[in-house]
């Protein structure tokens, strides 16, 4: 009797494995893993080589060669019949290079009667002397006939040769920069006159065809001027409309196609909207060509559908709870979507409109159609006068074939990226901050 | 409002000096049916809720006891499929009626919800919403009033008035309930309807839920659903047994809980169902 259950026992413990496939479902789980790592890996490697590149091209962008010349502000030569009293013309006419040119004959110890020498020293200085030695005399007029101290911009292919992009062991013909002007180049440094210093001129600067002195002001103004009427008119828009479509439309056919579209519309190429303002604001409406005004109805037209998807999802996600909370005690629906439903949405909201945002400071197709890509030296005081943008800017630089401008524009995608990294971390930080949960 | 509720605090003193005839009838549903889509929820219930009474509604799930207690102030109208058949009548007016508003029926008719809610906004802001959106306070002082009465009718002011500007969901379930009953009261409702106020409690601030709605029956009619039996009998006077979408039966509560008309009644008490 007693080795029944001895002998059931024995039985139990030696019950067969049943075979489940544990093996083979680990395995599967590390092939994915690897599969898994891998993919990111390669995203993350991409990134670094884009990173990479475009930071070793640009960083150099931010600096500039200058050199430091004692200015005689020479009276003969500015206004040499003493007329700018009465013209002030002459003082804009004057011939200010010439300046500089002594200032640094005089500084390199050249003879001035030595014509082929002196003739060498072109394409030393930049061009840009004559503006920058003209604002100093229009700013204050009394330092004619004294002089100081100013940095003079070098040629952007002295700039180069001084940041060593340019190969020496190239023949002399073949290059920009002759065997002479790299002796004075190095004598200047030695001297400590020529050096490079932080280049704020290529956040100030407007268009120009000389490297040196073409910057990313005008763009940055034309941006900035997009960017704010984009925020104000699709935001207020955007938002208006999600309210109405989540909160008040009755759900029928019309509110369903109406969804449907702004999803398609979410998905149009940019370039189709450049088309649009084109047509409709430039054509039709006669507004002003290349101004930041219409870039700024377009990128808007643009960004619309990506804030009004991004503030329904944010409305919906507030809880029915609140809803009911609201209701119950005899809130009429307009006081509960704006006394509870749209401060509790508003982060949402407002990552939303900042990504949109981010992603319209990005867009240089529609802008291209619309005129914005255009040589635009002037700061543009309204929305309505020319203006470029950042990434047109970009695009710009890279039509030029100096090495100079190569360098610009990777020191403006450096700014770009900066701008564009900003904004998205805003908006994960607001998005951490405010995120509620219930 | 102010003619309002001098008027239910006049029924109210009524009542207490006519103990005996509790048959004010505060609320009556005349046939009432509601439809979600195509599909019929409730059928033809007819139903009346007496004044300073606390009527339970008990039955399983889905039966239709959540979606009577939302007519009574028109929570259905928030659902695009929902379509009320029937009369609801407050004070004799039909409050599906064109001439009555949704917002002031709401002001009357307060309501609970099953699971707490509170604003995210300071306790202070919790109460004080509903007397600021109908205007019931002109001065920050009789807003203080408003705030403290109505905490202290919901048996929550000592625990919470040091903190009055914390947020009011920072408080622990069955305080939020009880933010939540307060809330309602400080529009000065006539009627406050509960959906099963406690199943989100634990069973002391459950016990704390009941006698606050023992005590809050001197002043306010109640209509309050529960899926506890027991709750049902230590709670109510009246208590209507719903079932698959129609009203079994309505009756006193002791003579429900003792000796019921309906065997279903019978068998959903006693456990055999439900």
């Amino acid at each position: 009797m007693t080795d029944i259950p001895m002998d059931s026992m024995v039985r139990a413990a030696a019950h067969p494995r049943r075979d489940i496939g544990l093996k083979a479902r680990y395995a599967a789980e590390r092939r994915f893993r690897i599969y898994g790592a891998l993919a990111i890996s390669v995203g993350l490697a991409f990134l670094a080589i884009m990173l990479i590149t475009i930071v070793s091209k640009g960083y150099t962008a931010f600096w500039q060669t200058t050199v430091t010349l004692p200015i005689n502000f020479d009276e003969k030569l500015i206004d040499p019949s003493n007329k700018r009293a009465t013209d002030p013309s002459v003082l804009i006419k004057a011939n200010y290079p010439k300046l500089a040119e002594r200032a640094l004959i005089a500084k390199l110890g050249i003879d001035p009667s030595n014509k082929p020498m002196v003739m060498k020293l072109k394409g030393f200085l930049s061009e840009g002397a004559r503006v920058q030695l003209r604002d100093i005399v229009a700013a204050d007029p009394s330092v004619i006939g004294t002089t100081r101290d100013v940095n003079i911009l070098a040629a952007a292919n002295l700039d180069s040769a001084f940041k060593g992009q340019i190969d020496l062991s190239v023949e002399e013909a073949r290059r920009k920069v002759s065997d002479q002007q790299i002796t004075w180049m190095n004598k200047l440094k030695a001297d400590g006159v020529m050096a490079e210093h932080f280049n704020t001129g290529l956040f100030s600067y407007g268009a120009s065809s000389r490297p040196e002195t073409s910057g990313m002001g005008v763009a940055i103004i034309g941006s900035f001027y997009m960017m704010v009427i984009v925020l104000l008119l699709a935001l207020p828009i955007g938002v208006a409309a999600s309210i109405y479509l989540e909160e008040f439309a009755k759900k029928n056919r019309l509110t369903d196609l109406i969804e449907v579209n702004i999803n398609n519309l979410a998905a149009v190429p940019s370039i189709v909207f450049g088309l649009l303002g084109l047509a409709v604001f430039i054509n039709f409406l006669g507004m002003p060509r290349s101004a930041a005004f219409v870039g700024g109805l377009v990128l808007t037209l643009m960004t619309l559908p990506t804030i009004i998807i991004a503030t329904r999802a944010a409305l919906a996600a507030v809880p029915p709870s609140i809803r009911s909370a609201a209701l119950g005690l005899g809130a009429s629906k307009m006081q509960m979507v704006f006394h509870h439903i749209l401060p509790l949405a508003a982060p949402g909201i407002l990552t939303g409109t900042i990504i949109g945002l981010a992603r319209a400071l990005g867009e240089t197709a529609p802008l291209l159609l619309i005129g914005m890509v255009a040589f635009v030296a002037d700061y543009p005081t309204t929305p309505f006068d020319p203006a470029t943008a950042l990434p047109v800017q970009i695009y710009m630089w890279a039509n030029e074939a100096e090495r100079a401008f190569v360098e610009r524009m990777s020191g403006a995608i450096i700014i770009l990226l900066v701008f564009l990294m900003a904004m998205n971390i805003t908006a994960i930080v607001l998005r951490r901050r405010f995120e509620r949960r219930w | 409002m102010n003619i309002m509720t001098e008027q239910s605090l006049e029924n109210a003193v009524g009542d207490k000096m006519n103990a005996k005839s509790n048959e004010v009838i505060k609320m009556r549903g005349d046939k009432v049916g509601v439809f979600y889509g195509d599909k019929q929820a409730l059928f033809d219930v007819n139903l009346d809720v007496r004044l300073n009474q606390v009527t339970a509604l008990i039955g399983p799930s889905g039966c239709g006891k959540s979606t009577f207690l939302r007519c009574l102030n028109r929570m259905n109208d928030t659902i695009d499929s929902a379509r009320v058949t029937g009369k609801i009548t407050l004070d004799e007016e039909d409050i599906y009626d064109k001439n009555i508003d949704v917002v002031e029926l709401r002001a009357r008719v307060g309501m609970v919800f099953q699971k707490p809610n509170p604003f995210p906004k300071s306790i202070y802001e919790n109460v004080a919403y509903g007397p600021r959106i109908h205007g019931l306070a002109k001065r920050k002082t009789d807003m203080d009033q408003i705030v403290e009465s109505s905490l202290k009718k919901a048996a929550i002011w000592n625990e919470v008035k040091d903190r009055l500007q914390e947020p009011g969901t920072g408080l622990s379930g069955g305080q939020q309930q009880r933010l939540c009953i307060a809330r309602a009261i400080a529009v000065s409702p006539e009627v406050i309807l509960m959906d099963e106020p406690c199943s989100a409690l634990d069973p002391i601030a459950t016990a704390r839920v009941e006698e606050l709605i023992d005590e809050l029956r001197q002043n306010y009619t109640i209509v309050i659903v529960t899926h506890s039996m027991q709750q049902a009998a230590r709670v109510s006077q009246r208590t209507a047994m719903f079932h698959l979408g129609y009203l079994v039966e309505e009756g006193a509560t002791d003579k429900m809980f003792t000796n019921p008309d309906d065997k279903r009644t019978q068998d959903y008490i006693t456990g055999r169902f439900g």
